[in-house]
């Protein structure tokens, strides 16, 4: 679905990807890990469109997403760290993301109502904390009902209680075989919700494996025992 | 891009620094006509008032407001809309509200002293500054991501064209009085588009016979159809070419 072909992206002299070579199917929850600083994010971006690779190809469903825009519409993208127009409230962003989108659409008002933003429809972005901004990134990733999700640190920042939601509601979308591709940190959040695991670290993929023949490699039960086992064994 | 404009032109109105501007701009003109006692010196006054707080407030508005669009920009980047739609949202919104701004604040009283001819040249001549100083602050924005860096150039730009430009004209014209340059500073006045739009204006006021020889020669360029036309052109120029490059430049734009 999603093939992205030698991408490089330099910031100045920092080398922040190299030679990135990918391909994401339907119905896989990949998990994308690595140390602070090593693209993950600039990987995500450069799929949104939203950073520019030097070099290589990104195709969506077999077409350049440089030619057409229209991809992004079957993408619902969760920001790690949402930045909106912070005298608008929430109800207004919301209102706003629907127009311009102008789906036809039923809206998949789920998280909507889990997370009660109807009581918050007055608040100034401005105004929000952390977490409240994340729950709003995370509505209106899932409202068009987009055939994939990325979604960078979704958990961050979030209560318990709305980040159980948030991780019912992924597992939800992935069995409707869905795309989806989760950057965390938290590696034990993701034991029940992944089929692959991809592993960066400056720039460079290390290896993109199903999580089966990773535990089976490296003979643990868990995915964060496992990268921990394998890191171990480079340094080794 | 109708439904994004709609969201920018709110969002303008709702910060009320452009509703103070056109106050600002209604007060500078019905004082400027009441304090002369005719009309041609009336629009003379303003003229002076509206090349120095026009270019200003354009470039400035517009510069912080396009850094102040960083979230907005962001948010709609991960949507399906082409970035062109985005960039061309956000100037045709300034140019909007601000050409409004103007037409409201200044061009009532203009019409009602000044003869048709003049107002209507003055009205052309004010909105095409602001778009040009809309556009030039679109160049500025998008050449640094620092916005106290694009607000600083954005200053001095402004600065050169309002005030630097017009001393190194006196500069050259000193040490070159012994040669024939009155040809040469009809080129030199395309070099600024206040200077341009100050020449256009007096022609019309018909005291161009206070700037001597030099004058005569303005006349005898801008004051033809042809050379009206040329001159507009190059003032459509000075929007055109600052912008089309913030264009490309926002479009390779990392975000």
């Amino acid at each position: 679905m999603i093939e992205i072909s030698d991408v490089n992206k330099h910031f100045g002299k920092l080398h922040i990807l190299k030679n990135i070579r990918l391909r994401l199917k339907e119905g896989e929850c990949i998990a994308l890990i690595g140390p602070n600083g090593c693209g993950k994010t600039t990987l995500i971006k450069s799929v949104l469109g939203m950073v520019l690779p030097n070099s290589g190809e990104i195709t969506f469903d077999g077409k350049s997403i440089n030619k057409d825009i229209q991809y992004r519409t079957h993408i619902g993208y969760m920001p790690q760290i949402g930045r909106y127009p912070e005298n608008m409230t929430i109800g207004q962003i919301i209102n706003m993301v629907k127009q311009i989108r102008n789906s036809h659409e039923a809206y998949d008002e789920d998280l909507y109502e889990k997370f009660e933003i109807e009581k918050l429809l007055d608040k100034r972005m401005g105004t929000l904390s952390g977490g409240t901004t994340q729950k709003v990134s995370a509505v209106l990733a899932f409202l068009f009902q987009p055939k994939v999700l990325i979604l960078d640190e979704p958990t961050a920042g979030l209560d318990p209680l709305s980040a159980e939601f948030l991780k019912e509601k992924i597992i939800q979308e992935q069995k409707k075989g869905k795309l989806i591709l989760i950057t965390s940190h938290l590696l034990s959040e993701l034991d029940d919700l992944i089929s692959q695991v991809i592993f960066m670290q400056e720039g460079e993929m290390l290896f993109h494996k199903d999580v089966a023949v990773l535990k089976q490699e490296t003979g643990t039960d868990k995915i964060s025992k496992a990268i921990i086992q394998l890191l171990k064994q480079d340094k080794a | 891009m109708i439904r994004i404009l709609k969201f920018v032109i709110i969002d303008i109105l709702k910060n009320k620094v452009v509703i103070v501007y056109t106050l600002m701009l209604a007060l500078f003109s019905w004082s400027a006509f009441s304090l002369e006692d005719n009309a041609t010196k009336g629009v003379l006054t303003l003229l002076n008032l509206i090349l120095l707080t026009v270019p200003l407030v354009s470039i400035l508005f517009s510069t912080i407001y396009i850094y102040n669009s960083g979230e907005f920009i962001e948010l709609l980047a991960s949507h399906p809309i082409k970035r062109k739609k985005i960039w061309n949202s956000l100037f045709f919104g300034l140019t909007i509200s601000l050409v409004l701004a103007f037409l409201l604040g200044a061009g009532i009283p203009i019409f009602l002293f000044a003869d048709i001819g003049k107002a209507v040249m003055m009205l052309a001549v004010g909105t095409l500054i602001t778009v040009i100083f809309i556009a030039i602050a679109f160049f500025s924005a998008i050449m640094s991501r620092d916005k106290a860096k694009g607000i600083g150039v954005s200053i001095l730009l402004w600065l050169y064209f309002a005030l630097l430009f017009d001393g190194l004209v006196l500069f050259l014209t000193f040490q070159f009085s012994d040669y024939p340059i009155e040809k040469g500073m009809v080129v030199l006045a395309a070099f600024s588009p206040i200077d341009m739009a100050r020449i256009l204006m007096l022609l019309q006021l018909d005291v161009s016979a206070m700037m001597g020889y030099t004058g005569a020669i303005f006349k005898n360029f801008f004051g033809t159809s042809a050379g009206l036309v040329i001159s507009f052109f190059i003032l459509f120029l000075w929007i055109f070419i600052p912008y089309r490059i913030s264009l490309s430049r926002f479009k390779h734009k990392n975000l």
